[in-house]
């Protein structure tokens, strides 16, 4: 076993784990967060985005201990103090989902584009977010939403990134 | 006033908890003490089981049992095929492989044990002895008498032949002045819901109540198939849907799985959990399409279509499942597409092979009938040397409803349709006259432009009950609570389409109250009654017609309580924006509401309560229809196809909720357009499933998916009040042949008249290296 810690939207967690626990399972299955989804096991999809330090990274290829020491944020610790950040809000205005079960780990991909790039064109935000497969969308919904939510970025300031 | 919100593209209501990951689909649920399940499946395609050894796996540590097939394939009962064909030979479908297995995925036994981890490691010690035995594949050679054969006791791998059609084909094909010819390939395609399948189950010996939470389409008829598969009361199984990612028919279905955790939950006294992995997803969940047949259509020298033969082998797979066998008699009712054809024949040669079933994939057997239809128009204009427009446009009939419905040679009568109409407003918005004159430029600057056109139609809102196999028909209950809180419950249990928005406006609608106050309860058959389920583009078509009829009946004994309440006859008592008015007095539904749960003021014969239950059976299916136009550029040296121009002009009837039409008219084009140029299920020739990973299985991204211009037209459905029609499978009937003839155009001076999908890059370029060698 090996201890670690583990900061987790604001909440620092010292646990005990098998050194193979994968990150997505220690996030759902000893953390309770159920948020993130697993939709391939191989890190083609996207549904397990989370962001560990400030980086979004496919939570179902990393191991829980690689991100000891580290600072996470899962779709749960979007919503700062109860408003929906922006790229929720977004989604939510363009039905940038259906089934919903890409969804989390889309609005994670989504929200590391606009912290790279305020500003992208369609192109870029369809490259951007070509690591996550939607099957319900088509993805113009969601291009959609991903533009409105940089332009709510813009003038809204997003919550910090904790 | 409160504003009317059906026809209104208002934000979901199931979105809040979507987008902050605060939905529970079934892996989100954790029960105390659950054991975790892990299947060993077949790595041959078709062999003989010589031994099982479980005993490194019993030992493993935090292990809790081991089932083979042997140990419980005779305690539960097969697999269900709901679907019944004439002389269908039909193989005995057990839940797991007792001395063979019939394809790469198979499952052959199954650990339960402490978590996934130990479960995973254990599953890896269970040894299996094969004795490979020779493999079928191809559908069209496994009905060859020399093939060997799948299922002994069947003797043979024609699981059934079926002629379907009306009309005398001979004579129409002889009275042609021209017939085409095409061989046609509709390859497997593989559903891929974002949530795999996975099952929860819990026993309570006390109360004898078993629960099941599993991700499907069809929680009533799922239950009902498990409980006779268990030998289990039907009443003390209550199966829970819980949020369900995703289906496209790969949740309409019952499968060995779900069986399995209900009875090793009563076994084992502990709850048992079974969440599927992408690779099992790929080789144990059902796969769509799977036909190869050939097309024949006779027409006169002006276009005018004389008859269409479309003699087909479909493939089955090993097994049945719910509805294997009656996909392509699917088919075989559209193959008449928008057009008068006076006569029409399918024969269909339905085959075994080693491979995971076919069934329900978005569209269920729709989809190859648009596609060999609109590829033997495209046909039948390159062989005559006209548009592809014009030779639509003259098989077309009249705009016609409920006074002259259309009348196809498969027997159907469409319910609705101004083909005309959709098909002129598609090629004005893609400038369809200038769009051929650029081409010609294009071409001759050396560019390699095409242009697609698909005019469609498709059956939906299933069914007429005599035309399913379960019941057609959908139900629902309405009820006003005491707080005026209308509470919605509906048999049609959504996977993502949004019904629990649309039906709460139908709501709010009728009842003049906010969306907001309206909540709409699915999946649970201990609370919802009896539904069917929600899968043929029939969730609001029926299920919200239901809905519908439901709030009449309401309004109807609320309206006479109202009159009660004022005193005066319910025939000068009327209803609007949620008040009941006559003569100057009014009251409230709030009023109304309270005062029939309080039941101090109410007339002599009216039972209190604020309740109603609908069964609707329509009286028959509607008829969707629509225009797809693609345009695309093939780039000359690499063979890539870029598609420039998308435009879709969809009629689903009346529209409940704009966004949500168009996002599923979005999500529909791009399965179609996955189907057209990248998605293919590969088993080599040992039958080896060979595109098992999302690596290997192309799903479409962001980035190979077009801007799509989308328009509709509006002709109601006179088969339901409300003149719905459905749209949940239209973009995947509609676009693919759209798709595939924009790149058969772009290369049709090469002489190409088809290509097969999907259509990859690779075969263009060899195409065009050909031409070029030709040319040289």
């Amino acid at each position: 076993m090996k201890k670690i810690s583990v900061t987790v939207n604001g909440t620092t967690h010292q646990s005990e784990i098998e050194p193979r626990l994968l990150l997505v399972h220690y996030l759902r299955d000893v953390l309770g967060l159920t948020g993130t989804h697993v939709g391939c096991e191989t890190s083609l999809c996207g549904a397990c985005t989370v962001m560990v330090d400030g980086q979004a990274v496919k939570s179902c290829t990393v191991l829980a201990a690689q991100a000891d020491g580290s600072t996470v944020t899962t779709i749960e610790g979007l919503a700062a103090g109860g408003t929906l950040h922006p790229v929720q809000q977004a989604f939510w205005e363009h039905h940038g989902l259906q089934c919903g079960y890409c969804t989390p780990g889309m609005i994670m991909a989504t929200a590391q584009i606009l912290q790279r790039n305020p500003d992208p064109s369609e192109e870029e935000i369809r490259h951007g977010i070509e690591g996550n497969l939607c099957r319900c969308t088509g993805y113009q919904h969601i291009v959609q939403a991903v533009q409105c939510a940089a332009k709510k970025m813009k003038s809204q300031p997003a919550p910090a990134n904790r | 006033m409160a504003e009317k919100v059906v026809g209104k593209g208002i934000k979901r209501t199931e979105d809040p908890r979507l987008i902050q990951g605060l939905a529970h689909y079934v892996d989100d649920i954790k029960l105390p003490d659950t054991l975790h399940a892990v299947f060993v499946r077949s790595i041959y395609a078709h062999a003989r089981i010589k031994k099982v050894d479980v005993a490194a796996a019993q030992k493993t540590p935090g292990v809790v049992a081991v089932y083979t097939g042997k140990d419980i394939s005779q305690k539960i009962g097969p697999v269900p095929c709901g679907a019944a064909i004439p002389d269908m030979k039909q193989p005995d479908h057990r839940v797991m492989a007792t001395d063979k297995v019939y394809w790469v995925g198979h499952p052959i036994a199954v650990v339960f044990a402490e978590n996934k981890y130990v479960a995973r490691d254990a599953a890896d010690k269970i040894e299996v002895d094969y004795e490979e035995l020779p493999v079928v594949l191809d559908e069209e050679k496994a009905a060859d008498p020399k093939s060997p054969v799948i299922h002994e006791k069947i003797g043979s791998n024609i699981a059934y032949k079926l002629t379907a059609g009306e009309g005398d084909i001979e004579a129409a094909l002889k009275a042609a002045d021209k017939i085409v010819r095409q061989k046609i390939y509709h390859k497997r395609l593989a559903p891929i819901a974002m949530e795999g399948r996975g099952v929860l189950a819990r026993y309570y010996p006390g109360e004898q109540e078993l629960t099941l939470w599993t991700s499907t389409q069809i929680p009533h008829l799922a239950r009902t198939q498990i409980s006779l598969m268990l030998g289990f009361p039907e009443n003390k199984l209550r199966l829970i849907a819980p949020e369900v990612g995703g289906g496209f028919g790969s949740k309409l279905n019952v499968y060995a799985e779900e069986a399995i955790m209900a009875y090793a939950s009563m076994q084992l006294g502990r709850p048992v959990k079974w969440i599927e992995g992408r690779r099992e997803n790929m080789q144990g969940t059902i796969h769509g399409r799977g036909q190869v047949g050939y097309i024949e259509i006779g027409c006169k020298k002006d276009g005018t279509i004389t008859g269409f033969r479309y003699n087909v082998f479909a493939d089955m797979g090993s097994y049945f499942q719910l509805l294997t066998p009656a996909i392509p008699t699917l088919t075989g009712l559209m193959l008449s597409g928008c057009y008068k054809i006076p006569a029409i024949q399918m024969n269909v040669t339905a085959c075994f092979t080693n491979k995971m079933s076919t069934d329900a994939y978005r569209g269920a057997g729709r989809p190859e009938a648009t596609y060999v239809i609109e590829r033997a128009m495209d046909l039948v204009a390159a062989e005559l040397g006209m548009d592809v427009v014009e030779v639509r446009r003259k098989n077309f009939p009249e705009p016609f409803g409920a006074e002259n419905p259309f009348k196809v040679a498969t027997g159907l009568f469409y319910d609705s349709g101004n083909y005309q109409g959709a098909l002129d407003k598609a090629l004005k918005m893609a400038d369809y006259t200038n769009l051929r004159v650029e081409q010609k430029k294009a071409r001759a600057a050396g560019r390699l432009i095409g242009v697609g056109v698909s005019t469609y139609v498709e059956i939906c809102a299933m069914g007429p009950s005599p035309a399913l196999p379960a019941g057609g028909w959908e139900s629902a209950t309405v009820r006003i609570e005491p707080t005026c809180k209308v509470t919605i419950l509906t048999g049609a249990s959504p996977h993502g389409q949004g019904q629990e928005t649309s039906f709460s406006q139908i709501a709010a609608d009728e009842l003049g109250v906010t969306v907001n106050d309206c909540t709409v309860i699915h999946g649970d058959t201990a609370v919802v009654q009896y539904g069917i389920g929600t899968f043929g583009s029939r969730a609001t078509a029926v299920g919200g017609t239901a809905v519908y009829l439901a709030l009449q009946k309401l309004k109807a004994k609320a309206t006479g309580m109202a009159a009660h309440m004022l005193g005066v006859d319910a025939k000068t008592v009327t209803f609007d924006d949620g008040k009941f008015t006559s003569g100057g007095k009014s009251v409230t539904i709030q009023e109304v509401a309270l005062n029939a749960h309080l039941a101090k003021n109410l007339p002599a014969d009216m039972e209190p309560g604020l309740s109603a239950t609908t069964f609707f059976e329509p009286k028959n299916f509607t008829f969707p229809f629509g225009t797809h136009i693609c345009v695309v550029e093939i780039d000359p040296e690499t063979g890539e196809i870029q598609i420039q121009r998308y435009i879709a002009v969809d009629d689903c009837g009346k529209v409940i909720n704009p966004l949500l039409v168009h996002g599923q008219i979005h999500g529909g084009i791009v399965q179609s357009l996955g189907q057209a140029l990248f998605e293919e299920v590969v088993y080599d020739e040992q039958g080896q499933l060979i595109s098992g990973s999302l690596m290997d299985y192309a799903v479409p991204k962001a980035a190979q998916v077009p801007w799509m211009e989308l328009d509709r037209t509006e002709t109601p459905s006179p088969v339901n009040p409300m003149g719905v029609k459905g749209v949940g499978e239209a973009g995947s009937i509609g676009a693919t042949p759209a798709i595939v003839a924009a790149v058969v155009d772009a290369l049709a001076h090469l002489g190409v008249r088809h290509l097969d999908m999907p259509i990859k890059p690779e075969h263009v370029w060899n195409i065009l290296k050909k031409n070029k060698a030709g040319a040289a």
